[in-house]
């Protein structure tokens, strides 16, 4: 029983450990934000707030517009969602649920986006925004991350695990293809729809390098882009670019620690 | 029937439009214009082997690329960190559920923010430097990004920092299919922990470590964004990656046939790989 005992101690002083390393630097920015006293980079550091306040944020709301920052992060985060499930949901039906001529070369179509290297392709796109004049545009940022493989996989697979008999009834009752979607198979895959809102609302909420080459008007960055704004002017304040760090990652970890769940169902979905 | 065929494309219409304007058409018209002095303010011309040429006679390069390759040396640490974090939090202890939020947080996190923090805990009067002089195991602070042998490492073990949680997951995801019925017969025929884990957990983790193998190959090979956020390629040009120099001469320098040209070359070392890996890797036929 005591072996037993200290098994699980050693067990959690590892698992305690290993989260320390991984939690540390959010820690330590939210001491520093919280912060009002003492040079940030003194020795010694301190590891819980001094005199602490919310000046810092107050700050960050003083030199940089973070709001509309915050505001630029929802829209686009909320649009990439909506078409994502829109556009997504549209072509995992047929892959999943009707015959027809071409399936298999779509399919395969689509599985070969997952190997292409997806890295180099903003180099191209940047031309193509350009020359459809969407640069500086929510339109510029959004379409390129709309439709995914990934979102297409689980999707199908979602709508592979649906009845037959229940599209089989339809059918026979005369419902059409765009009835039998979005009738009973949309809502019968709700849960799916969910899983694959939230991971591409993280997504979209932490994407950093595409908008940062299409949006060039400060005004109308995104959270992720414009907090670095806070390090190129304010670089010696160290407490507001971590105040302003803490604004930005808070949602995605309130989002991700509200649905983890659907974190971890994504990731079965993509190991099958 | 073919009503069918009709109403399925249809249906797939609006998403292979935007599939084939920002995934295909990058890859083909990207291929054609590294061989090329595209620009967008004149007219385009061919230049066959050039780009190529030029990039790699140019050191950048030449250093993004060795370092790219030197990214490979995580894949392993990455990978068996993984899988023990995914054994350590495959428990039904109370508060599992914590722990691995807890892992998988960074994962959630935008590049810049990552970049933000990294930046204080590597700073040279940064929490890092003082709590290795206080442990005295330095006696000077380091310059871990300004040291140009060292900040290639520190961006490593960054990725690395922002990569194991995503694939603890997939383990973990793998490991609760494992039956347990499986280890339960192992244990009534006495197998310790540790025969456990090399005949039973390792051998049904297989197919999952292929996957994630190839995947953190890839995506060492195409690591980038760190690079951005912590040090922009220096100091002395020490940290850039392949994929770094595409991205600074594209999008910084308007130079799109040369980074063009760059990617291609990591493009076509993923593809090698990949196919490697594939052969090699792949589960053998029973």
């Amino acid at each position: 029983m005591k072996t037993r005992t200290f098994q699980a101690a050693g067990h959690y002083l590892l698992l305690c450990a290993i989260a320390l390393v991984c939690v540390f630097p959010f820690w330590w920015t939210l001491v520093t934000a919280l912060s009002t006293e003492g040079n940030i980079f003194a020795f010694p550091p301190t590891f819980w707030p001094k005199s602490p306040s919310l000046a810092n944020f107050e700050e960050v709301f003083r030199v940089i517009p973070i709001l509309s920052f915050f505001k630029n992060s929802v829209l686009i985060a909320a649009f990439t969602v909506f078409w994502k499930l829109v556009l997504c949901s549209l072509a995992a039906y047929p892959l999943a649920r009707m015959q027809f001529r071409g399936r298999r070369l779509v399919f395969g179509l689509i599985l070969a986006t997952l190997v292409l290297p997806s890295e180099v392709n903003f180099l191209v796109n940047f031309i193509t925004v350009t020359k459809l004049s969407l640069v500086d545009t929510y339109a510029g940022v959004i379409l390129p991350n709309v439709v995914t493989a990934v979102a297409i996989l689980l999707l199908k697979q979602a709508f592979e695990e649906v009845p037959q008999d229940l599209i089989d009834a339809a059918r026979v009752d005369g419902a059409s293809e765009w009835i039998i979607f979005s009738r009973i198979m949309l809502p019968l895959i709700t849960p799916w729809l969910a899983t694959v809102g939230i991971l591409t609302a993280v997504e979209a909420w932490n994407e950093y390098i595409w908008p940062s080459i299409v949006m060039s008007k400060p005004d109308e960055f995104p959270l992720s882009v414009g907090v670095l704004y806070l390090r190129g002017t304010f670089g010696s304040s160290t407490r507001v670019i971590a105040a302003g760090t803490v604004l930005t990652i808070l949602p995605t970890l309130a989002a991700f620690l509200f649905t983890q769940r659907f974190f971890m169902r994504g990731m079965d979905g993509a190991v099958k | 029937m073919r009503r069918q065929n009709l109403q399925a494309w249809l249906f797939l219409a609006p998403a292979l439009v935007l599939l084939a304007a920002f995934s295909f058409w990058p890859v083909g018209y990207g291929s054609y214009l590294a061989f090329t002095d595209f620009s967008l303010i004149r007219p385009t011309r061919w230049v066959g082997l050039e780009n190529f040429e030029y990039i790699f006679d140019n050191e950048m390069f030449v250093t993004g690329l060795k370092n790219s390759l030197l990214f490979l040396l995580m894949v392993p640490f990455v990978q068996v960190g993984a899988i023990a974090l995914a054994v350590l939090v495959n428990n039904r202890l109370p508060g599992i559920r914590l722990f691995r939020a807890a892992y998988y947080v960074p994962v959630v996190t935008t590049v810049s923010v990552v970049g933000i923090m990294w930046g204080f805990m590597f700073h040279e009067q940064g929490t890092l430097n003082y709590v290795l002089t206080t442990l005295r195991l330095v006696n000077a602070p380091v310059g871990w990004l300004s040291d140009d042998t060292l900040a290639l490492f520190c961006i490593m073990f960054v990725t690395l920092w922002r990569g194991l949680g995503w694939y603890m997951v997939m383990y973990l995801a793998a490991l609760q299919s494992v039956p347990a019925d499986m280890q339960e017969a192992a244990i009534l025929d006495g197998a310790n922990r540790w025969q456990r884990f090399w005949k039973i957990t390792i051998p049904m983790l297989r197919p999952t470590i292929m996957v994630c193998s190839i995947l953190s190959v890839l995506a060492a090979l195409k690591a980038y964004q760190e690079v951005d956020v912590l040090t922009q390629g220096g100091p002395m040009n020490s940290t850039f990656t392949a994929l770094y120099y595409a991205y600074d001469q594209g999008l910084k320098h308007l130079k799109l046939p040369r980074a063009l040209a760059a990617s291609f070359v990591v493009s076509a070392f993923c593809v090698g790989i990949a196919v490697l890996c594939l052969r090699y890797l792949k589960p053998k036929h029973r």
